[in-house]
């Protein structure tokens, strides 16, 4: 196993080293596919005798290059649509103008469809094309017909050696082909194709995988007239997708598992249906349930961020729903997404009221809120058939979104009856919705339900429809049935673990390796019965063998009690699905459920702003000022008396961001007038922000006596940057011995003060030396499984002892400080799908990822980190540097100097150049900004035509907050760059790396070392 | 705008009726009746197929059955134009000419249907051909029900008043069992049909065929005659055929007595046959084989079978009660040619002398894929050899 990036140089490294017989590229998604073949026209594989298992690269190839695919398709007899590929702009004009607008450019070799887009006319062709040939790794963008309003319909297909293949699953996209089914709210089976369609598309799936010769796994697209029967395939995807986990949890069957053995030669019919252990996996699996998959899109963290749906996928994550209707999944599918909606109407916000033209016109663009639309033009009395036209929504659906508009006005218009509430919540109602609608409390609602025994069933997912005996512990609830598959009778220990729900900004996969961990961690330690709760198709905590009981379920306090009382739980682990679950600890607390690590009142007192300060203060340990308000100027007063700038965190949010620095009075006022809602129920904590500081951290687990000390991690960048943007670095690589005994010290002392049984995150600021607490996460923290992985000790294991009222081991507080080696985590950001969005980073996490590496050193480990997060560290070429403010400029004259003398060219603005120059930094060339295109030198041009290599753009102090007084100019520099994929760095620090890496590397190589097992620690 | 045309769409009328399910261990379900208001009585057999209703609903085979499916979401599709016809006057979109199964299980109807080929609802179409349906029912526990104890016996009742539970448990323990019934006179023609005019033939045996054999054979370039289930050997050798198709078809394989006796005779004078489903069990009774009754049968389109000789697996749509046991095949002539990777139950024989082929599944597909339209080739190949032979 090793942590480094996933390029041909690096990975033909290893195959160097050692020697494999075999690779199989299907399992890492498009990274590793484009890694595959690169490595195979390198020779790497031919050099050194290594097999490709599974879907051969000439395979790939014919799926990935997209003239190759349709040639294909043509081969064998399937339709696709009119297109061609083209090299320039001139060309593509030619053939847009042939085929008729709107054309779809798509950009092959790219994930995601990154890069693609529809363009109505030359103009918006001239800037997809020219965005599209830079992302391409082959410098190609294929210019197609259009048609969006056709169904999209996928098809997952398994084949083996011996060319035997079946269709584990077909997939219905509800938002048409007018959106990238990343972005598309997906159903599975497909619910609007007749027999004739559904197999028609099955054959041609299954004709394509056979005539490119997949093994293993393929993902195929089709589009599907709506009034007709005519057809053509998109595109294959020759390997595991989000499509295919998505397939597999709706359905049960284990693809990637199949796939593997199927790369190692096994045969379908080899192979045994993992759920019945006795029949066979050469078999369609047969649903008795519909499912939801729905994005998760984060637009409110990226103000600027285009929310319109397209070809382009912008979503962070996904969740998937399991019902016995369409109705119920969705409304399910929403409450999961944790977006603060209690389903598709009757939600705390009230619903946005729209005119009818303007209705229309959102109908016709899709956002992250159509299927909002949809209703709300119901409830104005638009016609389904209109909406249809508007939407190209497939009516069924829209029919199936009347249903519950109409149940929405029946609850609010009649006073509820037993057959009305079961109607209800058979149409996914939640007790919160139905409760709101006719004037009660969510708990309320509850008693009465249950008074009537209006309760869910559980029911398996198996395969099979039920159709051979399955001792699955894969299940759901639903309200369509009657009887539960089965009962919870044994009166063993039963604990169920939360997990993290959908990906996010902010929680990821770090989460899902804590809910693993923990399940594996409780039965290890004598737990009999655990079950897992969770409703992301994209984790392995939802993969039904983890646990003992999987609940593909919603996290909300309605169905976690609901499955509290079926599996009558002894206790519920909160501890390691991040926010998510850490939110719902009071609620499932006030209703009786045991948690299972940290008492409840110990988390609360945590949280509790002041009564979290209070026991500081007792501790004698240092803190930001801080002050909670409700009256503006209250707050104002502080702010004066602290000084600005400051770190405002309202309670309730309105809209955008939840966290602010404030520079001034004035911004103050207007963040609180216009942001938030400050009253007495809805308080408002301004922290004072201290300037130039460091941050760290520390990860621990904790049996309320002992602590056991993971790491002290420290940030590159200064405070200020969100602890999930930021680049760690273990062992700190600034911080004196004095403030890191402090830092330890205080770790200690906060550990037992609260009586932490389990895992836990403590955030320092240190400034002038000075240690202060900033926050205090009594639960699994996002660094956990990088720190984990550094000290060869897992966190997670030992807080399963934690929670479970055992003594942890003794492990001496400075275990990690004896490791004498590097480790950086470096977030991964995806503002490039994010159309719009500024990269500049601020209190608000922005990234959709991390990669952490190791080395022997601080550069041997950052190069790495970097190269993985996809930075390109140039050995020669031009550097554009542009900041703001004298100290920033001041900042950057050493890391200037260094790049000067490494060799690189440097351009620089205006007043940037004056400024090197004037420090007697020769030979700066003066370039122009992008608002004066008629100034030549100017940075448009440059970065169009790659003739910079990357960028140090780092605005002024002032405007690090984002958006506050921002430079419109260096934001269109920073966007064009993302777009065009060249490196920009933004902060100091992260340039001074940066820099020095490039110079560590002109005399070194990184290492390649395998990851070492964690230790047993007893 | 982009180019959007209107797709028809309809709403369901038949529907919000009393509705109740009686099973003869005594289970009732109660339900939301649909379609025509009736009782009716029949054997409870469950399908696993997630399309294909107006197929499976025509298809002869469900005579004196009621059909669950355990999709949950049905009718979403609705119904294509039943009197649409292709160029041999076969019904395009349909199975046979009515609706075979006494009455239909679902979890959900769908109250809209939406399709470009709509040409009236499921609940629509059941209230036209008489037959009653039932929804809202928890069609898993009825399925786990029917796999734990088997099929059985069943009364459907939708009504516009409420429903005499008693009375109707009464009544379904008086109504003649499914294993007693006599099929063939019903789902057979009674006269010799044609289709097509090509110049070589095909005869088609009626055990209650499926149109999408005929069309299939039809495909193959031959005239198709079909012919009731007791027409003689004399009779179908009057027409020179080239062939002949033994179709599926309702009931114990046993009552089909007549159609035995002409499968012997077909064996015996080597005239190339293909059987499917129940005629595949004739065949293999007239071959001496026996047959036995599956506890609640195969019928979905997911069932994948193993071709015996080059071990290729195919994903199969199968629909049937009865088989052949492998433990008698091994006294025939008949050697094994396909059998069901779940259970290892026979799913097709190959005579080894005769050019005698049959099969358990159902390779015309309709419901269900076509990974298996090759059996319509094998029987063609063999009649190659035959007229190479002459």
């Amino acid at each position: 196993m090793y942590s480094i990036p996933v390029n041909p140089q690096y990975v033909a490294s290893i195959i160097e080293s050692e020697r494999p017989d075999g690779l199989m590229l299907g399992f890492g998604g498009q990274t590793a596919l484009n890694c595959g073949v690169k490595l195979d026209e390198m020779e790497a594989l031919k050099k050194y005798n290594v097999r490709v298992l599974g879907t051969q690269v000439k395979g790939i190839k014919a799926t990935e290059d997209r003239q190759l695919f349709k040639d294909s398709m043509i081969e064998c007899g399937v339709p696709v649509l009119k297109s061609k590929t083209v090299y320039n702009f001139e060309q593509a004009k030619e053939i847009a103008n042939e085929l008729g607008y709107p054309v779809i450019i798509r950009v092959a070799y790219t994930l995601g469809g990154k890069g693609g887009g529809v363009a109505h006319n030359e103009i918006e062709l001239h800037e997809i094309v020219t965005r599209g040939l830079n992302a391409s790794l082959v410098g190609q963008v294929l210019i197609e017909e259009y048609v969006g309003h056709w169904k999209q319909i996928e098809y997952e297909v398994m084949a083996d050696y011996d060319r035997n293949n079946i269709i584990i699953c077909n997939m219905e996209n509800v938002l048409s082909m007018r959106v990238h089914t990343g972005d598309n709210i997906v159903v599975a089976p497909s619910q609007t194709l007749d027999n004739h369609e559904y197999q028609m598309l099955r054959s041609a799936a299954l004709r394509a995988a056979k005539h490119v010769g997949i093994v293993g796994e393929c993902n195929i697209q089709f589009a599907l007239d709506m009034d007709s029967d005519k057809y053509v395939a998109i595109e294959m995807n020759p390997r595991l997708s989000r499509s295919s986990a998505l397939a597999s949890k709706a359905t049960g069957y284990p693809i990637a598992y199949m796939a593997a053995k199927i790369g190692m030669g096994y045969k379908l019919p080899e192979l045994v249906n993992h759920i019945t252990k006795t029949t066979t996996a050469c078999f369609e699996p047969s649903l008795d349930y519909i499912v939801c998959k729905h994005p998760r899109w984060d637009f409110s963290k990226f103000e600027l961020a285009n929310r319109h749906l397209g070809p382009t996928m912008k979503s962070v994550g996904e969740v998937m729903a399991v019902g016995r209707c369409f109705e119920e999944s969705l409304q399910k599918a929403i409450r999961m997404l944790e977006i603060g909606n209690d389903g598709l109407v009757a939600n705390r916000k009230q619903d946005d009221t729209y005119d009818v033209e303007d209705l229309e016109n959102r109908l016709q663009k899709p956002d992250d809120k159509i299927l909002y639309y949809v209703a709300a033009a119901l409830r104005q009395g638009i016609s389904v058939e209109r909406i249809y036209k508007l939407s190209a929504i497939e009516p069924w659906f829209i029919e199936k979104i009347k249903n519950i508009v109409d149940k929405e006005k029946d609850l609010k218009e009649s006073t509820l009856d037993k057959k009305s509430l079961e109607e209800a919540k058979m149409l996914g109602f939640s007790d919160k919705q139905i409760g709101r609608l006719v004037g009660k409390e969510e708990m309320e609602i509850r008693k009465t339900r249950k008074e009537w025994n209006v309760v869910p069933v559980v029911k398996r997912i198996d395969t099979l429809a039920a159709e051979w005996p399955a001792q699955t512990n894969y299940l759901y609830m639903t309200y369509g049935g009657g009887v539960n598959d089965f009962d919870v009778t044994s009166d063993s220990e039963k604990i169920a673990v939360l997990g993290a729900g959908p990906y996010r900004i902010g929680s990821s996969v770090e989460f899902d390796w804590g809910t693993v961990n923990m399940v594996w961690g409780l039965k290890e330690n004598g737990v009999k019965e655990v079950s897992v709760i969770n409703c992301n198709p994209e984790t392995v905590s939802t993969d039904y063998d983890i646990c003992d009981r999987l609940y593909f379920e919603e996290l909300t306090l309605e169905r976690v009690l609901d499955i509290a009382e079926f599996e009558k739980v002894t206790g519920i682990v909160t501890a390691v699905g991040g926010q998510t679950a850490n939110n719902l600890t009071p609620k499932l607390a006030k209703n009786g459920i045991k948690i299972i690590g940290t008492s409840f009142e110990d988390i609360d007192r945590a949280e509790n702003r002041s009564n979290f300060s209070k026991v500081l203060d007792d501790l004698h340990i240092r803190q930001p000022p801080w002050q909670a308000f409700s009256q503006l100027s209250d707050a104002k007063k502080f702010a004066l008396k602290v000084g600005y700038p400051v770190l405002v965190r309202p309670s309730y949010v309105l809209s955008g961001a939840a966290m602010k620095v404030v520079w001034s009075e004035e911004q103050l006022k207007k963040y609180l007038e216009e942001a938030t809602n400050v009253s007495p129920d809805y308080p408002v904590v301004i922290t004072k922000f201290m300037l130039n500081s460091l941050e760290a951290e520390v990860d621990g687990v904790s049996d309320g006596k002992n602590v056991v000390i993971g790491a002290v991690i420290e940030h590159i960048e200064g405070a200020g940057v969100h602890s999930g943007d930021s680049m760690m670095c273990i062992p700190p690589w600034s911080l004196s011995n004095k403030v890191i005994e402090t830092i330890l010290d205080y770790t200690n002392k906060i550990a037992t003060a609260f009586q932490i049984k389990g895992p836990f995150n403590l955030q320092f600021l240190i400034n002038s030396d000075q240690v202060y607490v900033i926050e205090l996460n009594i639960r699994a923290s996002r660094s956990m499984p990088f720190v984990s992985k550094f000290v060869k000790m897992n966190l997670i294991s030992l807080a399963s002892r934690a929670v479970l009222g055992k003594t942890l081991p003794h492990v001496p507080k400075d275990r990690w400080r004896k490791i004498h080696s590097y480790g950086i985590k470096v977030p991964q950001f995806s503002f490039m799908q994010l159309e719009g969005a500024d990269i500049i980073l601020g209190v608000e996490m922005q990234s959709t990822g991390e990669a952490a590496c190791f080395g022997e050193s601080f550069y041997d480990a950052l190069a790495k980190g970097l190269m993985s997060s996809g930075y390109a560290l140039p050995k020669e070429g031009s550097v554009l540097i542009t900041a703001g403010g004298s100290e920033n400029k001041e900042k950057l004259l050493q890391t200037a100097l260094l790049l000067k003398s490494l060799g690189y060219k440097i351009l620089a603005t205006e007043h940037t150049a004056e400024f090197l120059s004037d420090k007697r930094i020769g030979d700066v060339q003066v370039v122009y900004k992008i608002s004066e295109p008629e100034r030549k030198p100017n940075i448009a041009d440059l970065l169009y035509e790659r003739k910079v290599d990357f960028i140090i753009n780092v605005p002024s102090t002032s405007t690090l907050e984002k958006y506050v007084g921002m430079l419109y100019d260096e934001y269109q520099i920073r966007r064009k760059a993302v777009e065009l994929g060249i490196p920009v760095l933004i902060t100091t620090e992260l340039a001074d790396s940066f820099a020095k890496t490039l110079e560590w590397l002109r005399h070194n190589d990184t290492t390649k070392k395998p990851l070492e097992p964690y230790e047993k620690i007893e | 705008m982009l180019r959007v045309t209107e797709i028809p769409t309809k709403n369901a009328k038949h529907v919000q009726k009393f509705g109740k399910l009686v099973l003869e261990d005594g289970t009732v379900f109660d339900g939301i009746g649909f379609g025509y208001s009736t009782v009716v009585f029949g054997e409870a057999v469950f399908n696993t197929g997630m399309v294909g209703y107006t197929e499976a609903l025509t298809d002869p085979s469900y005579s004196g059955q009621i059909l669950t499916l355990t999709y949950p979401l049905v009718g979403n599709y609705g119904v294509p134009d039943i009197n649409a016809k292709d160029n041999d006057g076969i019904r395009k979109y349909f199975e046979s000419d009515k609706i075979q199964a006494r009455g239909l299980v679902v979890h959900e109807l769908s109250l809209t249907a939406s399709h470009w080929n709509l040409s009236m609802t499921l609940d629509e179409w059941l209230y036209n051909e008489k037959i009653p349906g039932i929804s809202g029912i928890d069609t898993r526990a009825l399925t786990t029900k029917l796999r734990t104890h088997g099929v059985m016996m069943a009364a459907l009742a939708v009504s516009e008043k409420e429903i005499d539970e008693q009375e109707l448990k009464k009544k379904l323990a008086s109504a003649k069992k499914y294993n007693d019934e006599e099929f063939m006179e019903s789902v057979s023609v009674k006269e010799p049909q044609v289709y097509g005019n090509d110049k070589e033939s095909v005869i088609v045996v009626d055990t209650g065929v499926k149109n999408a054999i005929l069309r299939n054979v039809r495909n193959l370039g031959y005239k198709v005659i079909r012919v009731p289930w007791n027409y003689s050997i004399e009779k179908i050798l009057s027409y020179n055929p080239k062939g002949v198709v033994i179709s599926n078809g309702p009931g114990d394989p046993i009552k089909c007595a007549k159609t035995m006796e002409t499968a012997r005779e077909l064996i015996d004078k080597n005239i190339p046959t293909l059987g499917i489903c129940l005629g595949a069990q004739i065949l293999g009774l007239a071959g001496g084989a026996t047959t036995y009754k599956l506890k609640y049968g195969h019928r979905g389109q997911n069932k994948s079978c193993i071709d015996l000789d080059n071990k290729h697996v195919y994903v199969t749509s199968q629909n049937h009660g009865y088989c052949i046991d492998p433990e008698s095949l091994k006294k025939t002539d008949f050697k094994l040619w396909f059998s069901n990777t779940d259970d290892d139950t026979v799913e097709g024989i190959r005579h080894k002398q005769k050019k005698i082929i049959a099969v358990q599944f159902h390779p015309e597909a309709s419901p269900g894929p076509f990974d298996c339209m090759f059996v319509f080739e094998e029987l063609k190949k063999l009649i190659g050899e035959e007229n190479a032979k002459r």
